[in-house]
């Protein structure tokens, strides 16, 4: 098991620059995702209100 | 039970700010980071807390806008790479003197006061630009593509090293690590992404046609983002689990801001903007004056006025987007959200 608060702080500190942008990639890519399956319907149940 | 560290509550909390302050970025194309520092500072997070996982918010907050935008191409990279090392240094400025407050057991007065005048001052432009509308403004170049006066006045000073902008105009790199440094202080200070400062600056002191200027200061504040979350993550006190949760909520609020941009008139709702940021205004400085007269009920109430104006104000922007899209027929709308 790796401990991660054993490495020095700019190591952690640039793990963390990089786990943010991978959490906004995978934001950014999913959400496209749900956004093509649901917005149409959605839409089309707004028109429709 | 915890997830990332939150409770249940407050990561639902946390993921609704999130989507409230990602509709506002998607809409107003502002990042709305100006109101999760004092969202955290009122929850009771120590400023070096709030203003460090405000800095990383802001960085994953930008790389999701720059994915959104990397193809219209109006981003002037060489400007932006020239202000890195001023945006660095500012940043770097900006900790310390967040550290030097927090030594002295000030930081979360000083950063408060700052947000009352700051949440203010936007509050009160937003609102005269929603009154004054119609008229022109003076110094306004009249296309996208020129610069307003008082940049071609700067640009005409020539204080060596001049450098050449991707445009082919010059400019002293003076301007460029001034402006860099300017936001970059307030960045690391306040814990924003400054482009409420960084894009005016682009355009009325370095002289950058308006449609570069949008483009170059989001890539600016990328890299405002990221130097400020490595910069405060040296320190070791960026909450993660906060920046995660605000971002899930983010993430899909700036799609649907950015798609509601399609049906709503962005000067229906500018008021109830300026006007929220007013509220917030308010709402810092009842919460910072909740510890001097020892009423811990004013927190709440602080806080209460933070989220449920940021709620009103979200809520209106569907209710034009959903009324929008009913009164329209079929296929005559098309959202902006799904351009990725």
């Amino acid at each position: 098991m790796i401990d991660f608060f054993a490495f020095p702080p700019a190591v952690q500190a640039l793990a963390l620059v990089i786990l943010v942008l991978i959490e906004a990639v995978v934001l950014y890519v999913g959400y496209g995702v749900v956004e093509r399956v649901v917005a149409p319907p959605l839409i089309e149940t707004i028109e429709n209100a | 039970m915890e997830i990332l560290g939150l409770g249940l509550a407050l990561l639902a909390l946390f993921i609704v700010f999130g989507f409230m302050v990602g509709v506002f970025f998607g809409f107003f194309g502002m990042g709305g980071s100006f109101l999760i520092t004092p969202a955290l500072l009122i929850l009771g997070y120590p400023a070096p807390v709030a203003i460090g996982s405000s800095m990383a918010f802001v960085f994953g907050t930008a790389v999701i806008a720059t994915m959104k935008h990397h193809d219209v191409g109006d981003v002037d990279y060489k400007l932006g790479a020239l202000m890195f090392v001023g945006i660095a240094l500012g940043i770097e400025g900006g900790k310390v003197m967040v550290f030097f407050l927090e030594e002295l057991g000030h930081a979360e007065v000083v950063v408060g006061i700052a947000y009352v005048l700051l949440l203010a001052a936007i509050g009160g432009l937003f609102i005269r630009s929603a009154i004054n509308r119609d008229a022109p403004d003076e110094d306004e170049a009249t296309d996208d593509t020129e610069i307003p006066e008082i940049a071609k006045r700067i640009k005409s000073y020539n204080i060596p090293p001049m450098v050449t902008l991707t445009d082919g105009s010059k400019a002293s790199m003076w301007t460029i690590s001034g402006v860099g440094g300017g936001v970059g202080i307030v960045s690391g200070f306040l814990g924003v992404g400054g482009g409420f400062i960084r894009m005016p600056a682009i355009y009325y002191l370095i002289g950058i046609p308006l449609t570069a200027a949008v483009g170059t200061s989001l890539f600016g504040a990328l890299m405002s983002g990221a130097v400020g979350a490595f910069t405060y993550g040296l320190s070791g006190v960026i909450d993660i689990g906060v920046v995660t949760a605000l971002l899930m909520g983010s993430a899909l609020g700036a799609r649907i801001g950015s798609a509601s941009t399609a049906y709503v008139d962005e000067n229906d709702v500018t008021i109830y903007f300026g006007i929220m940021l007013l509220l917030a205004s308010a709402a810092v400085a009842i919460g910072e004056s909740a510890e001097w007269l020892g009423m811990p009920i004013l927190d709440t109430v602080s806080f209460v006025l933070l989220v449920g104006s940021s709620a009103f104000v979200t809520s209106i922007i569907l209710y034009y987007g959903a009324m929008a899209v009913r009164s329209n027929p079929r296929g005559q709308v098309t959202p902006t959200g799904s351009d990725d």
